[in-house]
């Protein structure tokens, strides 16, 4: 898919378009968001797919501003990553005692992994995507607080931002919303110019960039 | 237990400073040299893939396995500690290179003042104005002393800068606060980017001496005194939590591994996690007989030698030492032993961001390119007046901004912080935004201290490091003034908006701020004071040294490793002209 033809899609697609991945080759779905879609999913169910692209498109809309969680594919994103590595807390020093109450200075002190924090998460989310954008927003604004929140949140920037090998910024469409390049092996020319003026080079992904596919970490162990 | 044969010396850990002693010993003498890296190997031209923020600046792929082991913390002696059970303050590294693999390459020296902290603070200000628990020390050297190995870092390194002060005469355009240096920077400063040329204007524009960050990131092709080149920085902006691609900022894997590969004496071998120091330990003293350690296979080794170096960062350098039970370990309630005190971590916080109404190109730079001012570092300002002592720079880097990391931060007037309000400022924003950072010193108190947690353990069942930890009024004072600065400084930036750090509360183990953690086997001219002597040698133990930011008697403002990799090559020296003719006790 071409960066043109991505434009004119997202423009006609607010709430509209799925954006799959099979087998690490990105490729496009257009359907309505209600219809069922086989999506090769590793983590999650086909409703709580359907549930984190809407709750991920309301934290990162698709707007005037421009498109959001929906066209970088940040569900895809999610679900590789919970399949991988952290969402088992392979890195997490998991030893017990847990203290689930711990002030926030010490950081996430509790035993459920990003996997579990989820499926609770999901529980609380039942039919969230059959919801209007105003109904869905009231319900977010009731778990803002949680830490299921807060790491859906976290995951929809990563998402958004990733390099494409992850799942999402699919076309690197989110890089071309702030102006970020992606990998790019030199900026001597151009570090110590365009004072003041946006400096745009078109962005490359890591694999444009290295010639050949990279294996990202959450296909690891 | 597989006992292995002798050999001349074990070094264990292979970053900075083990790979310097393993070249240094490897190159100026016959001995048989085996270091032993518990990570895995890395290559000089590994990280040609690694340009993935999410996996390395998010993921933290180049980092210790928390999973494995960490350390726990609590704010005081009557807490029980919490571990921290994924990195967030600080970022230890791991493999081949360490934590000298994944850093920025900022390459300051600290003051001369720093060397003599205790007495020159009293000599100025008096004893009665310390603060009341404090638990800081001169280091045993003196910044005259150091000097020499400081230039012999900036040579093999090849550090891009400008000097202030030549021999004692002041240049315009380098710090001129600094101590005296002998030569010029290797290399020419590096690039300015457009957000450090701001500050550069406006901080000269208000009085102060702006001067181009010294840096290992090197601003052009350089060959150092072992003949290994490096290319130039192309200002990729993945330096932090990465290695380089192309090799430009120094690293062990790229500075000292090629010359170690070279030498038949020098053995590396990984996977190998050593738990114990060997020793036999009498009245008078005591002799280290080798290291125990578990290799990659699983399988438990002794390796027996006659000069063990620990060279494995702050924590795992203070934790040998006590699981090991070598020396006494410090006690904050009668002050007793050595072992473990005076923990210290650098102040540094982004002391004020400011949002701008023209884009800044930010992706572009270098781990150390940018700007800084030393004007309110150290004792360069009279303290009779305000309410803390010392002092800490102020920096405008360049580093590259990825955009994991760094999307979604707004001005204050923003409260949202999801859905198409915050979406439509963060897009606005993000290449607008940047921070002004305050690295500052952090005294020594007797309640910062790091111990054997006695709950939580490691993936082999020892007993966790445990640090007791928090900020004083001389930090909380000094971070308040520090950031009223970086104000001003911003709006005459031109920023439209300005955040203020809000100040520094409990110690937060989940903001992210420096891997530069200091102390535990401290330096010093005395044992009773100190673990360690200004050679880096154990008090007790001859054939025992210890090097690295764990000597440190206090935290400065600058970052530690030119200081740690300065120390080691004195010691090399040290040892190579005296102590392998006489081993014995070098002070």
């Amino acid at each position: 898919m071409r960066r043109r033809e991505f434009l004119t899609l997202s423009a006609a697609s607010i709430g509209g378009v799925l954006i799959c991945s099979l087998d690490r080759e990105v490729f496009r779905l257009s359907a309505q968001a209600n219809q069922s879609i086989r999506i090769p999913l590793r983590f999650f169910s086909q409703a709580e797919a359907l549930i984190i692209a809407a709750a991920s498109s309301r934290i990162f809309p698709s707007d005037e501003t421009g498109p959001g969680a929906r066209e970088a594919g940040v569900a895809v994103y999610i679900d590789r990553q919970l399949a991988g590595p952290w969402g088992r807390d392979r890195y997490r020093y998991t030893r017990v005692p847990f203290e689930e109450n711990a002030p926030a200075e010490f950081g996430y002190q509790g035993k459920a992994t990003p996997q579990q924090i989820y499926r609770q998460g999901l529980k609380d989310l039942k039919g969230f995507d059959r919801l209007g954008p105003r109904e869905q927003d009231q319900k977010l604004k009731q778990i803002e607080t949680t830490l299921f929140f807060s790491l859906l949140r976290q995951n929809t920037i990563e998402g958004m931002f990733c390099d494409p090998m992850h799942g999402g910024n699919i076309d690197m469409v989110g890089w071309q919303l702030i102006g970020f390049p992606g990998p790019r092996m030199s900026n001597y020319d151009d570090v110590d110019k365009h004072f003041g003026q946006a400096f745009r080079p078109k962005p490359t992904s890591l694999r444009d960039v290295t010639g050949h596919k990279v294996r990202p970490s959450e296909e690891l162990e | 237990m597989k006992t292995l044969p002798s050999t001349d010396a074990v070094i264990v850990g292979g970053g900075w400073t083990g790979l310097l002693m393993a070249k240094e010993l490897g190159s100026r003498t016959a001995l048989s040299v085996v270091v032993l890296e518990r990570g895995g190997p890395r290559k000089t031209d590994d990280y040609g893939e690694d340009m993935d923020e999410l996996d390395y600046a998010i993921r933290l792929r180049m980092m210790q396995d928390a999973s494995r082991e960490t350390v726990t913390l609590r704010h005081t002696p009557s807490q029980h500690a919490l571990p921290l059970r994924q990195h967030g303050a600080f970022l230890p590294g791991s493999g081949i290179g360490g934590a000298g693999e994944h850093w920025n390459g900022e390459f300051p020296r600290m003051l001369p003042d720093c060397f003599e902290l205790l007495s020159r603070s009293i000599e100025r200000y008096g004893s009665k104005r310390l603060p009341e628990d404090h638990a800081i020390q001169d280091w045993g050297i003196t910044y005259d002393e150091l000097e020499p190995h400081y230039t012999r870092t900036d040579l093999l390194l090849g550090i891009s800068g400008k000097a202030g002060n030549i021999r004692g005469k002041q240049i315009e355009g380098g710090n001129v606060f600094e101590g005296w240096r002998s030569a010029e920077y290797p290399t020419p400063p590096t690039k300015i980017p457009y957000f450090s040329a701001l500050f550069r204007d406006a901080a000269k524009a208000l009085g102060y001496h702006p001067y181009p960050i010294p840096a290992a990131t090197t601003s052009q092709a350089y060959t150092n005194p072992d003949g290994v080149v490096r290319a130039a920085c192309m200002y990729c902006g993945f330096c932090e939590r990465f290695g380089c691609m192309i090799g430009a900022k120094a690293q062990p894997t790229n500075t000292l591994l090629p010359v170690i590969q070279k030498r038949k004496n020098v053995s590396i071998r990984t996977g190998a996690w050593v738990r114990r120091i060997v020793h036999d330990t009498s009245q008078s003293g005591g002799r280290a007989r080798g290291v125990s350690y578990v290799d990659a296979s699983g399988e438990e080794v002794f390796q027996p030698a006659e000069l063990v170096f620990l060279a494995s960062w702050t924590l795992n350098n203070t934790r040998l030492l006590l699981l090991s039970q070598v020396g006494e370990p410090y006690n904050p309630a009668s002050g007793k032993g050595t072992l473990g005190r005076n923990l210290t971590h650098q102040v540094h916080f982004p002391a004020a961001t400011a949002f701008f109404d023209e884009p800044l190109n930010r992706f572009m730079g270098s781990g150390a390119s940018g700007v800084c001012i030393g004007d309110l570092d150290g004792d360069l300002f009279d303290h009779r007046r305000i309410p803390f002592l010392r002092g800490g720079i102020l920096l405008a880097l360049s580093l590259g901004f990825r955009p994991i990391g760094n999307f979604g931060v707004v001005p204050q007037a923003v409260k949202a912080k999801w859905g198409s309000e915050w979406k439509k400022a963060a897009l606005h924003y993000y290449d607008r935004t940047g921070s002004i950072v305050f690295h500052g010193e952090h005294l020594a108190y007797r309640g910062n201290y790091m111990d054997l947690d006695p709950v939580y353990k490691d993936h082999f069942g020892d007993p966790l490091l445990r640090f007791t930890l928090d900020w004083r009024e001389n930090e909380l004072r000094m971070a308040e003034f520090a950031t009223a600065k970086a104000v001003e400084i911003a709006r005459e930036m031109g920023a439209n908006e300005v955040t203020p750090f809000p100040g520094l509360r409990g110690y937060d183990a989940t903001r992210s701020q420096s891997t530069h953690i200091q102390g535990g086997t401290i330096m010093g001219s005395s044992l009773d004071c100190s673990v360690v002597n200004p050679y880096l040698q154990h008090w007790q133990i001859s054939n025992l040294f210890v090097l690295g930011g764990s000597a440190f008697p206090q935290n400065s403002s600058a970052n530690p490793t030119p200081t740690i990799l300065a120390l080691t090559y004195r010691t090399a020296d040290a040892i190579v002209n005296r102590y392998l003719k006489s081993p014995a006790a070098l002070a």
